[in-house]
């Protein structure tokens, strides 16, 4: 297996984890006001992502990064071309994160109130969006050659905005609601997690009908491949294990399910693409591959032993994280739920 | 303005912003950590109480660092594509090996010291710190060597089939002297930083006689983490200063306003040039130490902008190879200067402290105490304004030039629209981080008694 391909793999790794990880801790932020209700109930939701939704983000960074270092053409054109759906990211990723630190400062409602809704929003719109580019990557995309002999995006935002996109963003959205959903039954206790549990049929039948249109359509327009068409049947498959796993009250396996779900989307989009990182919708003379983006052989030499040798080490002590706060919390264990961390009375 | 301009306002805007928030980051969570580790060595009550407060105010701002931080990954292949493509093959590993390697680490264990306070054992607990903290200080060396490759690029070759500069040697980019200087200068002045932090809280408190079993030992501990870190600084930043005399004298001449090569070079006090930045007007100079400072002999000949022009034009063609004088000039002053009133002031406090005296009764010490946080700040900001602004017109020197690193596909609209939204939301972010800390700051450390109430405290750290 040539390096390149290595890299396109452990490029898909970083985004299976991205799309696993962050898309419950989306999906729990999205759902945070419909699954909970009251301040002990909410409190109880934000401190199941409370130790792990930062080093669940970290997932993106590196594969920014590991972007940048193995592709640097497909980093540079993807990022200056889908430039305003990133930068909408960008701005949720921030308001989302300062969102989860400061909400619980004051027990004032009106304070709460501002910091929830932008906890529902900053979740909503990345979810979508990731979703959209990665159907407009998978699409292919306007991309021609520059005067400078550089392969760059000549299309507008609104570009992006076709409807084999949109259904790609309503997918990944209601997957990783859904997702939340299953993984707020897994970690909590009482109300909250019964209403996860019913939210998650409803919106899990909604995934399946997106994500089989989208697979479908994806099958038949954009890709030749019968694999594309196997690992589409392996979603579906999946994904009705863990609707029919939430079902029998199996949260632990349905989790895992919609888990697997997560992974395999990304798995079949980079499947349908390789060996293109960024096909061109203009000609296939301009499409970015894994060789005509990639850094020089040594580079991508030198990242593999540094990813061999740290990536077991951070799946171990992430994982080892879930292990310590595997308990469920239940809004019973919230104290004085309505005070602030920073108001006095607390003390 | 060019979408070239509105691309470096960004990039000035959102990096200089993000870099407020890292240096009390890395200094405060060694801090903190030092802290929690002499309550787990003493089992002192006061340790304790200090760990969580300090703990407290090292989150509020650490989640700024955060958030700021997931744009500067993105940022280089939104407004800097072309400069993405002719340096990705060397610039991203050591951002990939940033993230894999100490984000990571620091984020997991910044969760699991968070959230853990009753769920691990106390060693356990104190590790997480430790380990978070240094991953803060891992991330520190990958990016400063990143940086490094732009001030001194070393390791590559030029192929001009792809227009781009390719890695012929990662350690060598990794172990280079501008990337060693470079944190070695970095770090202590992040100590200072985190330093002036605690000690201004700490004085505060003092001075409000609140709390002062758990604010004195802080308060000593902040002002002689000042005082140490800038003896560091001093030492590092003039092995700074000499490997960046070799490597861009340019920058060296700049900084001084030394329009003409000189033997036995003064050090400027204070100097007016004409507005084309071509001579100067009015200057006042310590004679030999600039000279001293950037070779170790004060007889030496240090090499000026005119001159230093004259021979850029002859290596890389003619254009304009002056940064703009005076950013630097003053840059530089203003990095050294507001650095030393912080030590002054923390002199001037510790002085009061010795044998169990206090400082609280002096005039001078609350306005101290007051500025103290902000004046390695300022240091700071100024220090990386100098060492960027003063490396133009390149951004890779001698290989690659700001102007063409810039996106070609993405209009100036674009990055107007997105540098308003960026500097507005950073705007209001501020003010509620600010007012944040100050209310936690008011509200003080909390008292902790008995093991039972153990579960309850755990949630005042949570969410």
């Amino acid at each position: 297996m040539s390096l390149n391909t290595t890299w396109f793999l452990l490029i898909a790794v970083l985004w299976v984890g991205y799309f696993i990880l962050e898309g419950f801790d989306f999906g729990v932020g999205m759902l945070l006001k419909t699954v909970a209700k009251t301040q002990a109930e909410r409190r109880t939701l934000l401190t199941t992502l409370g130790p792990i939704w930062d080093g669940n983000e970290v997932w993106l960074l590196v594969a920014g990064g590991a972007t940048f270092a193995a592709f640097p053409e497909w980093y540079a054109t993807l990022f200056s071309g889908f430039y305003l759906p990133l930068f909408l990211i960008l701005i949720s990723l921030i308001i989302r994160g300062v969102s989860f630190e400061y909400r619980s400062k004051h027990g004032d409602s009106k304070w709460r109130n501002r910091w929830d809704n932008a906890i529902v929003i900053s979740s909503f719109v990345p979810s979508l969006l990731w979703g959209v580019a990665f159907a407009n990557i998978a699409r292919g995309v306007p991309l021609e050659r520059s005067s400078q002999g550089f392969i760059e995006y000549t299309g507008g935002f609104f570009n992006l905005l076709n409807p084999f996109a949109l259904i790609g963003g309503l997918t990944t959205l209601t997957l990783f609601a859904t997702h939340g959903a299953f993984f707020i039954a897994l970690k909590t206790d009482g109300v909250v997690r019964e209403r996860a549990n019913k939210l998650a049929g409803k919106l899990g039948l909604a995934t399946a009908l997106l994500a089989v249109i989208f697979l479908g359509w994806l099958s038949l327009s954009y890709s030749d491949k019968t694999s594309v068409v196997v690992l589409s049947a392996v979603i579906v498959v999946a994904w009705l294990s863990a609707l029919e796993a939430s079902r029998r009250g199996r949260e632990g396996w349905a989790f895992l399910f919609s888990a697997t779900t997560s992974a395999m989307v990304v798995i079949t989009l980079f499947t349908a693409l390789y060996p293109y990182v960024m096909p061109s919708s203009i000609s296939p003379e301009f499409s970015l591959d894994i060789f005509n983006a990639s850094s020089t052989p040594y580079t991508l030499k030198v990242m593999t032993y540094v990813a061999v040798v740290l990536t077991p080490l951070v799946l171990i002590y992430q994982g080892w994280t879930y292990w310590v706060f595997r308990k469920r919390i239940s809004p019973s264990q919230i104290h004085n739920p309505e005070v602030g961390v920073l108001d006095k009375i607390n003390i | 303005m060019s979408s070239l301009d509105l691309a470096r306002w960004q990039f000035g805007i959102t990096t200089v912003y993000h870099f407020i928030f890292v240096p009390i980051t890395i200094g405060s969570g060694f801090l903190v950590a030092g802290l929690q580790t002499a309550w787990y060595r003493t089992g002192k009550e006061k340790y304790l109480r200090a760990t969580k407060f300090f703990g407290k105010l090292f989150l509020i701002n650490f989640a700024m660092g955060v958030v700021t931080g997931i744009v500067q990954e993105f940022q280089f292949g939104m407004n800097w594509s072309s400069y993405s493509r002719f340096v990705g093959d060397i610039f991203g590993a050591p951002l990939a090996i940033e993230g894999l390697l100490a984000f990571f680490l620091e984020s997991t264990f910044l969760g699991i010291w968070i959230f853990g306070w009753d769920r691990l054992s106390k060693k356990m607990h104190l590790a997480a710190i430790w380990l978070a903290a240094s991953g803060t200080l891992l991330s520190a060396y990958f990016i400063l060597a990143a940086n490094a490759f732009m001030q001194h690029p070393v390791g590559y070759t030029i192929n001009e089939e792809r227009g781009r500069a390719e890695l012929t040697d990662i350690m060598a980019v990794l172990t280079q002297n501008t990337a060693v200087a470079s944190f070695a200068h970095t770090i202590p002045s992040a100590f200072l930083t985190a330093g002036g932090f605690f000690a201004g809280v700490a004085g505060w408190m003092m001075v409000k006689n609140r709390d002062v079993e758990v604010a004195r030992p802080v308060l000593k501990m902040g002002l002689v983490t000042v005082i140490v870190s800038f003896l560091i600084v001093g030492v590092t930043g003039d092995w700074t200063a000499r490997i960046m005399t070799e490597q861009q004298p340019m920058k060296m001449a700049a900084a001084e306003a030394l329009y003409e090569t000189k033997s036995s070079a003064p050090f400027s006090l204070f100097t007016l040039g004409t507005l084309d930045g071509s001579r100067p007007i009015f200057q006042i100079g310590l004679p030999g130490l600039l000279s001293f400072m950037s070779t170790g002999d004060t007889n030496a000949t240090v090499e000026g902008i005119n001159d230093l022009q004259a021979q850029y034009e002859k290596t890389y063609g003619p254009g304009n190879y002056k940064p703009v004088i005076p950013i630097a000039y003053w840059g530089f002053r203003l990095m050294i200067g507001f650095g030393a009133i912080a030590t002054l002031f923390a002199m001037m406090a510790l002085y009061r402290m010795r044998r169990g005296g206090t400082p609280v009764d002096k005039k001078w010490f609350l306005p101290a105490m007051l500025t103290m946080p902000f004046l390695p700040i300022l240091a700071n900001s100024f220090g990386w304004i100098f060492t960027e602004s003063a490396r133009q017109p390149w951004v890779v020197f001698g290989l690659f030039k700001t102007a063409d690193g810039v996106s070609p596909t993405v209009s100036a609209g674009s990055v107007l629209f997105t540098m308003i939204v960026f500097t507005l939301l950073y705007g209001v972010l501020a003010v509620i981080e600010f007012k944040l800390m100050i209310r936690a700051i008011q509200v003080g450390p909390e008292k902790v008694s008995t093991e039972k109430a153990d579960s309850d405290r755990t949630l005042t750290m949570a969410y």
